[in-house]
């Protein structure tokens, strides 16, 4: 798996056929990106359960958090990992005790550690670092698009009006998912520097 | 499977367009509106603390234009873009987003001449420095280059004179500088130069010129190429610091590889306030769809009128980088090879008053200050638009006394060639 560029339709897998994800390090303050992609998951219709110990005790939109993923009572699909890289690690080895296991491991925008990747993948996991399950969410289904984003992808059917709840149609024709020639130089440019 | 790469006609025709979602109307509706409905309280908060996507008010965001910027974004290879009132407003808000008084960019000395003074008067007076460098020497750009620098800003084929920028190597002194090169993209379009793949990290257009490309409509265009770590050494904090007016959100944590195009949306559009009018986008949207047609139409006409001018008995001199012997011909090959644009400059050798009788006899031709239209344009600097300047002034900004800009339109070249024969003649 290069995970340096996805193709759309790993990504548009993932998000077509996950119901359930884990948020470790969801954050109750609303300013911060963790609380706006969860809200914007759980809007989309995903059954969100928010991990932060230090908010044990508290909800986030109705969901009570939990102090870690082995106190979650249900199956879980998707783990989606909201802390820096240093802390990645702990985390992935705390999903691959769950029975079952999760089926994907998704670090977070400026997340990223191959170790953990390679160990989740090892284990049969599915892996996406360094992205946002909402940017890649309103990308695939065009709703992005309302500011402005390239979202790679074009269609001829008619749009679908989102609203409150409804899963958007990701289903669209997709050109060079995450592989431009930007993001390539970016990756590049990050190896080059280092 | 990865579905196939579109090319570029058709990302021009259906890049950001999609069937209207309440109405099923193919083409982009014109959204002629100041605001749009909340769901609820809830809904109204999220938007305002860009927590969710969607639309408020247009002076931050209309669908019509969405669909323009997405279009360009594709078109360009960036990751998003933000449509504004005209290219100087494109200038204005991206620099707002990377300059403090006292910061300085890196300019070419080759500039739109609107440019040059949008920089050496407007921008002077916000506290931004402004140093030029000459883009036919990339060692001035690096001597240039000091603690304060935050941007070095080029044209890929540069006004009056349509010679051509060597991008990468700019590009390079950019990187080593840690500043990101912004490139104005106006007389090439991305149907001729792509500048995001030459190394560019922001491009910019008066979409005027030859994206809109029929003398229409006013606007302008931001791309952001999702290249750049704005947070990297703290030097660009609207961008890494967090905002009070949005609560203390980081707008590269939140937003990632499209954090600056949302910067100049959310922090300059909206406060600055140079919005691009629904009905603009839509024409301007209309025009990009025949975009490479028409593109290669006026690089073909103008390599005919350059070569037919370049043997004139009249004619001194033609600066086309379309013809072999051009001193940027090398640069045009490599950068621009399906052609040269369509701006270019050639000398009288009847000096002052021969550039004044023609513009006065031709008849096709229309004599005004603008380009990238698909009428034919021309003007002679020296006794319009540089009138002002003394005659080393002229000479030494492109606009010496016997030189004439033609920007060549989509007629047959054979009625353009002919005009400016009887012309020169006359």
């Amino acid at each position: 798996m290069n995970h340096d560029a996805y193709d759309d339709n790993y990504i548009r897998s993932i998000l077509n056929n996950v119901k359930s994800i884990a948020m470790v390090g969801a954050s109750p303050v609303n300013v911060r990106p963790s609380y706006f992609a969860f809200k914007y998951l759980a809007q989309r219709g995903y059954d969100m359960i928010p991990v932060n110990p230090g908010h044990v005790g508290k909800a986030l939109m109705g969901k009570p958090f939990v102090a870690s993923l082995a106190d979650i009572d249900r199956p879980i699909d998707t783990i989606d990992i909201f802390r820096n890289s240093s802390h990645i690690m702990p985390v992935v080895d705390e999903a691959l005790k769950l029975s079952p296991l999760p089926k994907v491991i998704w670090m977070q925008l400026g997340a990223r550690d191959d170790a953990a990747a390679e160990k989740a993948e090892a284990a049969g996991l599915k892996v996406v670092m360094n992205r946002c399950p909402k940017i890649e969410y309103g990308r695939l289904s065009s709703e992005i698009s309302w500011m402005g984003v390239n979202s790679r992808t074009l269609s001829s059917k008619r749009a679908p009006i989102p609203t409150q709840g409804m899963r958007l149609s990701l289903n669209r024709t997709s050109f060079g998912g995450g592989q431009t020639a930007a993001s390539d130089r970016a990756a590049k440019n990050k190896t080059e520097t280092t | 499977m990865t579905d196939r790469l579109p090319g570029f006609s058709t990302l021009a025709v259906h890049a950001g367009a999609q069937p209207d979602p309440t109405t099923g109307a193919r083409a982009t509706p014109i959204y002629q509106t100041t605001s749009f409905v909340f769901n609820d309280a809830d809904h109204a908060a999220s938007l305002f603390g860009l927590q969710a996507f969607g639309n408020i008010y247009t002076r931050i965001g209309n669908p019509t234009n969405a669909v323009l910027e997405e279009r360009v974004a594709a078109l360009e290879g960036g990751t998003a873009a933000l449509a504004v009132a005209s290219g100087h407003a494109a200038q204005l808000v991206v620099l707002q987003q990377l300059l403090r008084p006292g910061d300085e960019i890196i300019a070419a000395r080759k500039l739109y001449g609107g440019s040059i003074n949008q920089f050496t008067h407007a921008f002077k007076a916000f506290g931004w420095n402004v140093a030029w460098a000459d883009p036919d020497d990339v060692a001035s750009f690096d001597q240039a280059v000091t603690p304060h620098t935050k941007a070095i800003f080029i044209e890929s084929i540069a006004n009056p004179a349509g010679s051509v920028t060597d991008i990468e190597a700019i590009a390079a002194v950019a990187r080593k500088a840690g500043v990101p090169l912004i490139v104005d993209n106006t007389l090439a379009s991305p149907y001729l130069i792509k500048p995001i793949d030459h190394g560019a990290d922001i491009v910019v257009h008066s979409l005027t010129k030859f994206l809109g490309g029929h003398g229409n409509s006013l606007g302008g265009i931001i791309v952001d190429a999702g290249t750049f770590d704005w947070s990297k050494d703290n030097k660009y904090p609207m961008l890494s610091e967090p905002r009070p007016e949005y609560h203390g959100i980081r707008i590269q944590e939140t937003f990632g590889n499209f954090a600056f195009a949302i910067a100049c949306r959310v922090l300059g559009l909206r406060d600055l306030g140079p919005a691009l009018s629904p009905f603009n986008a839509f024409m301007i949207l209309t025009g990009i769809e025949t975009l490479p047609l028409r593109m290669q139409k006026h690089c073909d006409n103008a390599k005919a009128v350059a070569e037919f001018l370049s043997t004139h008995p009249a004619v001194s001199a033609v600066n086309y980088a379309g013809l072999p012997g051009d001193r940027y011909n090398a640069l045009q090959r490599k950068y621009a090879p399906k052609g040269a644009g369509a701006v270019f400059t050639f000398s009288l050798k009847g000096g002052y008053d021969a550039g004044v009788n023609l513009v006065s006899n031709l008849k096709l031709f229309s004599h005004l200050a603008n380009v990238g239209d698909t009428r034919s344009l021309v003007i002679h600097p020296a006794s319009t638009t540089h009138s002002q300047l003394d005659d080393a002034a002229k000479v030494k900004s492109g606009a010496a006394p016997e030189v004439v800009r033609l920007s060549i339109g989509i007629e047959d070249k054979e009625d353009l060639i002919a005009d400016l024969d009887q012309a020169l003649r006359a």
